[in-house]
C-alpha cells in the first residue's frame, strides 16, 4: 500500500503518535460520509477518535419543522424541497407518506426550480429553506428573484443555520474536543477568516476538501499542531476556498436574512444561528403569510441524535440503532440522511 | 393506512420487504419463491421472465425505451446463463404519444432484437386517456433455453472464486438522470444499455456459478443479494472499480455513491478460480467487455457481507442503497 502517496499518507496517519484522549470533530455530514468511505476511521493511530458534528442540515432540522411543512401541504399549498427532506419522520408523519397519500410535495435540486414551479402552476408554492452558508446565498438569490419578477404565490419556511455560532456553543458546552476537521463547503463560502474563535479557545482547525488524500493529510495536520501545541485554523483546502471566503455570496445572503436564535436538534436554542428574512422581504415568510397548524407530538423515545450530534456518544450506543431505527425504517434524522452519522455508520461499516 | 411510496418501487431493501410482506401472502409458486431473475420451468428446462419498463424520459444518450425492454428481459435471461429465445411485448400508451416517436422506439426495439437474437412473438397494446401514464410504459417477458455447460447456480459459489465485470459503471442511471436536465447538467453521458448474451455466451463453457446484471440499486445491491444469508462474503477492490470520472463527478454533486447507481449493460461474473483468467480473456475479446476486469473474488472471512478494501489502504462494508435514489431510471 505504502508505494502510492496516498499509502504513504495513510500510513502516516496511522503511525503518528499523538496524545492520547484526542477527540476530534469533523463538522460536516459530507466529512462524515467521505471518511467512511475511504475507511479512515480504521487508520486513526491509537488514542485518537472522531466524532461527527452539527453539519447535517436534515440532521440539526428539528421535528417541529416538519410538521409545519406537512401542515402546510394538508393546508393545500406545494411544498418544493429538496429530497433528502422528503424521508425525514416529523412528530407523526414525513413528506414522502404525505406525497403518497395525494399532497402536492416536489423534490428539487434548486431553489430556482421551486421558483419556476410557482410561476407555471399559479398555486400557493412554499420552498423549504434548509441547508448552511453553502446553500442560503443561492435561496437569497431566489426570494430576491421571486420579489423582482412579482411572484405573488411564493414563499420559504425557513431553517437556515450558521456554523460558527453552533461551534461556539459546542466549544462552551465542554465537550472535550482537541480540534475541528472544519467543512470545505461552507468555508469557501465564509472564509478561514470567520474561525477566529477556535484560536481564543485553544482550538486547532483544518479546513479539509473531500477526497481521501485531502481528509487523511488534515487529520496529520491537525494532530501536529496538537502535539506542538499550535492553534490555528490551517486552510488546507486552498483550492476551493479563500481567506476571505466568497463575499458576493455573503453579501447577497446579508441582503436578505439577517442573524437570528435557532432551534437545533440537539443543541437546544443558539443565539444567532439561524437566518431570518429580513422585514423587507417578510412578504415570503411562510410563517407570516399562512396560520400553520401544526399537528405536534412528544419526541420520539430513545431516540439518542441529539447526543450522536453533540459527539457525545458513537452511534452504536444509541439503544434503537441499527434495530428499529436503519436506514430503510429511520426513527431519528441521523439515521435518515445519507449524511447523517448514524446512517454513514451503517451504509460504510 | 400504508401506502405505497416511491421509495418500495427501488429494487432495494424496501422493495424486498413489499415483496416479502405483500406480495408473497398471496403470491406463493415455489418457482416465484427461488426470488431468482427468471424461473427455470421444470417441464422444458426453459427460463421464463418479465420486466416492465417506465424510464423518463422516453429518449436518454444512448439508448430509450424500447432497448432497455428489450435488453432488460434478455439480460435477466442471459445472467441465468440462458440464450433467449422468445419474447413478448405489450404497450400501454398514453393518449397523445407522436406516432413518430413511437415509431422511432419501434425502430430501437428491432435493432435490439436482432443484436440479442430474440425473437418477439407475441404483442399487446392498450391506450390510456390523457394524463393516466408518462408517455409510454413497456412491459416484456421472455423465454430463453439454458446454454451454459455448468449451471449457473448462485449455490455453488465458493470461497477463492473471481469476481469479475465487463466494464464502466453508473454510466445508464447518470445518462438518464442528466437527460431528465435536472440539476442543469447536461447529457453527455450515454447509458450502457445493451443485450448481454452474446457476450457472456463466450464464457459457457466454464464454470460460472453466478451471473447478475447490477441495475437497480446498482453494483452494490447485487453483491449483497448475492452475499447475503451464505456463508461467504464478498471482497472487492476499490483501485478495481472502473469508475468514469463523469460519473463520479455527478455522484460527488449530488452524494450518490456509483456502487448504487444503475447499468443496464454490465454483468457482473463470479467464475471459479481456475477458469478466471480464460473468462477475462474470452470477455474482453468482445466488443461489450473490452474493458472486463477482475474486480474482487469469494471469501471466507465475512459471510453474508460485502467488503472493499479502499484505496486508502483501509475497508469498508458496502451496502445496498436504502430507499429509492433515482425513480423511474427503468
Amino acid at each position: 500500500m505504502a508505494e502510492t502517496k496516498l499509502g504513504k499518507l495513510a500510513d502516516r496517519l496511522r503511525t503518528f503518535s499523538a496524545r492520547p484522549g484526542t477527540k476530534i470533530m469533523e463538522v460536516c455530514g459530507s466529512h462524515t460520509v467521505a471518511i467512511r468511505r475511504f475507511g479512515v476511521q480504521r487508520l486513526l493511530p491509537a488514542g485518537v477518535k472522531l466524532v461527527s458534528g452539527p453539519g447535517c442540515p436534515v440532521c440539526v432540522t428539528p421535528d417541529l419543522f416538519i410538521d409545519e411543512a406537512i401542515a402546510l401541504a394538508r393546508q393545500g399549498a406545494t411544498i418544493t424541497s429538496f429530497g433528502d427532506m422528503l424521508r425525514v419522520p416529523g412528530s407523526r408523519s414525513s413528506l414522502e407518506r404525505e406525497r403518497a397519500g395525494g399532497s402536492d410535495i416536489r423534490a428539487v435540486y434548486s431553489p430556482l426550480d421551486a421558483l419556476q414551479i410557482a410561476a407555471t402552476t399559479q398555486k400557493e408554492t412554499v420552498f423549504l429553506a434548509v441547508g448552511f452558508e453553502t446553500t442560503a446565498p443561492v435561496i437569497a438569490a431566489a426570494a430576491q428573484l421571486a420579489v423582482e419578477k412579482k411572484l405573488a404565490n411564493f414563499s420559504l419556511l425557513t431553517s437556515l443555520r450558521l456554523v460558527p455560532p453552533a461551534l461556539k456553543a459546542l466549544i462552551s458546552s465542554d465537550t472535550g474536543l482537541s480540534g475541528f476537521l472544519l467543512p470545505g463547503h461552507v468555508s469557501a463560502i465564509i472564509g478561514r477568516q470567520a474561525y477566529g474563535f477556535l484560536a481564543a479557545g485553544r482550538l486547532p482547525g483544518v479546513i479539509a476538501g473531500f477526497q481521501a488524500e485531502d481528509i487523511i493529510s488534515s487529520l496529520v495536520l491537525l494532530l501536529e499542531m496538537q502535539n506542538k501545541g499550535i492553534y490555528k485554523t490551517v486552510n488546507n483546502y486552498a483550492r476551493v476556498v479563500r481567506d476571505q471566503g466568497n463575499e458576493r455570496s455573503r453579501s447577497v445572503l446579508a441582503e436578505v436574512f439577517t442573524p437570528a436564535d435557532a432551534e437545533w436538534r440537539g443543541l437546544g436554542s443558539i443565539p444567532g444561528s439561524g437566518l431570518a428574512l429580513r422585514p423587507a422581504f417578510a412578504a415570503l415568510d411562510a410563517r407570516k403569510r399562512f396560520a400553520i397548524h401544526a399537528d405536534s407530538a412528544p419526541a420520539r423515545r430513545g431516540c439518542r441524535c441529539g447526543d450522536v450530534l453533540r459527539g457525545l456518544i458513537d452511534p452504536p450506543a444509541c439503544p434503537l440503532f441499527n434495530r428499529s431505527c436503519r436506514p430503510d425504517h429511520p426513527v431519528g434524522p441521523c439515521m435518515v440522511s445519507s449524511e447523517g452519522s448514524c446512517s454513514a455508520w451503517v451504509t460504510y461499516g | 393506512m400504508e401506502k405505497i411510496l416511491l421509495a418500495h418501487g427501488g429494487g432495494g431493501s424496501q422493495s424486498a420487504e413489499l415483496t416479502r410482506r405483500v406480495f408473497q401472502r398471496f403470491l406463493r409458486d415455489p418457482l416465484l419463491l427461488e426470488m431468482d431473475d427468471a424461473a427455470r420451468l421444470p417441464a422444458s428446462g426453459q427460463v421464463f421472465t418479465t420486466d416492465s419498463f417506465v424510464v423518463r424520459p422516453l429518449f436518454f444518450p444512448g439508448g430509450d425505451i424500447g432497448r432497455l425492454a428489450v435488453c432488460g428481459t434478455v439480460n435477466d435471461m442471459a445472467v441465468m446463463g440462458a440464450e433467449p429465445l422468445y419474447l413478448s411485448i405489450g404497450f400501454i400508451i398514453e393518449e397523445g404519444l407522436d406516432i413518430a416517436r413511437l415509431q422511432k422506439i419501434l425502430a430501437s426495439i428491432a435493432v435490439a432484437c436482432r443484436q440479442s437474437g430474440a425473437r418477439i412473438v407475441c404483442a399487446d397494446t392498450k391506450v390510456v386517456e390523457k394524463g393516466k401514464a408518462d408517455g409510454l410504459f413497456i412491459n416484456t417477458a421472455g423465454i430463453g433455453r439454458p446454454a451454459f455447460r455448468k449451471p449457473v447456480h448462485a449455490g455453488r459459489v465458493r470461497p477463492g472464486d473471481a469476481v469479475l465485470l465487463n466494464g464502466p459503471l453508473g454510466l445508464h442511471g447518470i445518462s438518464v438522470l442528466t437527460a431528465r436536465g435536472e440539476f442543469g447538467l447536461q447529457g453527455s453521458i450515454r447509458s450502457d444499455v445493451a443485450p448481454l448474451w452474446g457476450l457472456v455466451r463466450t464464457c459457457r463453457a466454464l464454470d460460472v456459478p453466478f451471473m447478475r446484471d447490477p441495475t437497480r440499486g446498482g453494483l452494490a445491491q447485487t453483491l449483497n443479494e448475492l452475499a447475503q444469508g451464505r456463508e461467504f462474503g464478498v471482497r472487492i477492490h476499490e483501485e478495481e472499480l472502473p469508475i468514469p470520472k463523469k460519473v463520479a463527478a455527478v455522484c460527488d454533486l449530488l452524494g450518490f455513491d456509483p456502487l448504487h447507481v444503475a447499468n443496464e449493460g454490465k454483468v457482473v461474473m463470479v467464475v471459479a478460480r481456475r477458469d478466471a483468467e480464460k473468462a477475462l480473456a474470452l470477455l474482453r475479446r468482445h466488443p461489450l467487455g473490452r474493458l472486463a476486469r477482475r474486480i474482487g473474488e469469494i471469501t471466507a472471512a465475512d459471510p453474508g457481507r460485502v467488503v472493499m478494501a479502499t484505496r486508502t489502504g483501509s475497508e469498508r462494508i458496502v451496502m445496498p442503497p436504502a430507499g429509492e435514489i433515482l425513480p423511474r431510471i427503468c
